[in-house]
């Protein structure tokens, strides 16, 4: 039997973010992976480091959001010293791209009510027209439907799989423990410590963490943690590496920093089937020529589809269980928006107990149902 | 370095390889044609520049990737040869078409 300050259940974006921080802590750290059956957001998500359209009625997330999009310059950095791996942060901000004032109409709906709600540090995102964004993408053709954009200041991206071996290469090297095909059966509490029963083994610890996406749910019913999410499916194409066109950060249509274009913005209530369609293809690829219609002449050479974990109002979990006493989850879409804020902050809060101010607001007791009055 | 079995069709079409006329038997991929023909390398990267040749030859490692007939990136080892065909080396990044 194996023993650790903390076991971490899950390997990837929040599991190996929040991992690499809590061996930072200075804590003796086993991560669990399940193998290569598991649904894996962490290897087939975008790549976006994204607040302009996170936190719409949780102010909060909103706030969350920023935070660790502001920590991820100085974390981008840690990593690349730690590991020697370079996950190409973009920070310089980020355009979400509409077509047709219709489109325009309602970004700046959508924006003018993520600004009233928005807390003192306010809200950065404006509607920018064609002649911006010919600015900030010089030498593109624009398409004729493109109408507008919407810009935030804080929004970047980086490439998600170097930053998940970036994760797991720092845990590693300071010391953290990583256990692939080891799916967790079972979780019990047994005098003082939680006993994990592995695919692999037994391990056990004082303080384990959920950190496995859809795998969270039913782990955490046996330490008394509600983790209600739900399954989304999105697309994303790959093209050919071509040479640099689109210098500045897009959500749905994506450079790369070594050329390859990134489409994606599907959205389908599937289940757990990760799978692909020639309908969705032909939706994300069209509407990425109206963008800009240079691409219509490049190759695609992949094309997946990949699982969101969604919670109910779309902002992260971080829950601490009442009835088991340091068992944790933490989980969300977002992983690599997040990362950076895991890393610190959340593993700082699972290690010492000390959270960031209102942290509390994230745990998974919001949804619980109201008593009527 | 290449030896072709000794039941391979005698039929041959021709190919110009980077300005060089090279033979092919009908039937070949592109990428087993110009290994045939000793090409030292087909392609360079585009991240680091280095030099490749077909390597899986089914479609899946991406190294065989060549301009042919004036169309960048194509997989050689997909394609099948046809009489006259223009290949060329693909040097580094393509650029997005104007």
């Amino acid at each position: 039997m194996q023993t650790a300050d903390v076991i971490v259940v899950g390997g990837g974006m929040f599991g190996s973010a929040i991992g690499y921080g809590l061996v930072a802590q200075g804590l003796d750290v086993v991560m669990l992976d399940e193998g290569d059956v598991a649904l894996r957001a962490a290897r087939g998500n975008f790549g976006l480091v994204w607040t302009q359209s996170k936190g719409l009625g949780v102010q909060c997330y909103q706030e969350w959001s920023r935070e660790s999009a502001h920590l991820w310059h100085d974390f981008a950095a840690e990593l690349r010293s730690e590991t020697g791996i370079d996950v190409a942060h973009r920070g310089g901000g980020g355009l979400e791209l509409q077509l047709g004032e219709a489109e325009v109409e309602e970004r700046k709906r959508f924006i003018e009510k993520m600004r009233n709600q928005a807390g003192p540090e306010g809200f950065d995102c404006e509607i920018i027209d064609r002649a911006e964004i010919q600015k900030m993408l010089p030498g593109v053709r624009l398409g004729d439907e493109l109408a507008g954009a919407s810009f935030c200041p804080h929004d970047g991206d980086v490439n998600p799989l170097l930053m998940l071996r970036a994760l797991h290469s720092g845990f590693t090297k300071r010391g953290g423990r990583y256990l692939t095909e080891a799916r967790v059966e079972t979780i019990r509490y047994d005098g003082g410590a939680f006993v994990a029963e592995t695919a692999s083994g037994r391990i056990t610890a004082p303080k384990i963490l959920l950190a496995a996406g859809h795998g969270a749910p039913r782990l955490g019913e046996m330490v008394g943690l509600s983790i209600p999410i739900r399954p989304q499916r999105g697309q994303v194409l790959i093209s050919e590496r071509i040479a640099p066109m689109l210098p500045a950060c897009i959500s749905a249509v994506r450079q790369t920093n070594e050329g390859t274009i990134q489409i994606g913005n599907s959205k389908e209530d599937v289940q757990y089937d990760d799978g692909t369609t020639l309908a969705a293809v032909r939706r994300m690829a069209r509407r990425a020529v109206q963008f800009f219609p240079q691409l219509a002449g490049v190759r695609l050479v992949r094309n997946w589809g990949c699982i969101r974990v969604l919670t109910p109002d779309g902002a992260a979990i971080y829950d601490e269980s009442e009835s088991h006493p340091g068992a944790f989850v933490a989980t969300s879409h977002s992983g690599v928006t997040l990362g950076a804020a895991n890393a610190r902050h959340v593993a700082k809060w699972i290690a010492t107990g000390e959270a960031q101010p209102g942290f509390e607001r994230f745990s998974a007791r919001r949804f619980d149902v109201q008593a009527a009055a | 370095m290449f030896k072709r079995l000794p039941d391979a069709p005698a039929e041959t079409v021709i190919l110009d390889f980077d300005g060089r006329r090279i033979e092919a038997r009908v039937g070949d991929t592109v990428a087993a044609a110009v290994l045939a023909a000793e090409p030292g390398h087909t392609r360079t990267t585009p991240v680091s520049g280095s030099a490749r040749l077909p390597y899986c030859m089914m479609g899946v490692c991406f190294d065989c990737l060549m301009e042919i007939d004036g169309v960048p990136n194509r997989q050689a080892c997909l394609v099948t040869v046809e009489d006259g065909m223009i290949v060329r080396r693909q040097i580094g990044i393509r650029e997005a078409a104007e």
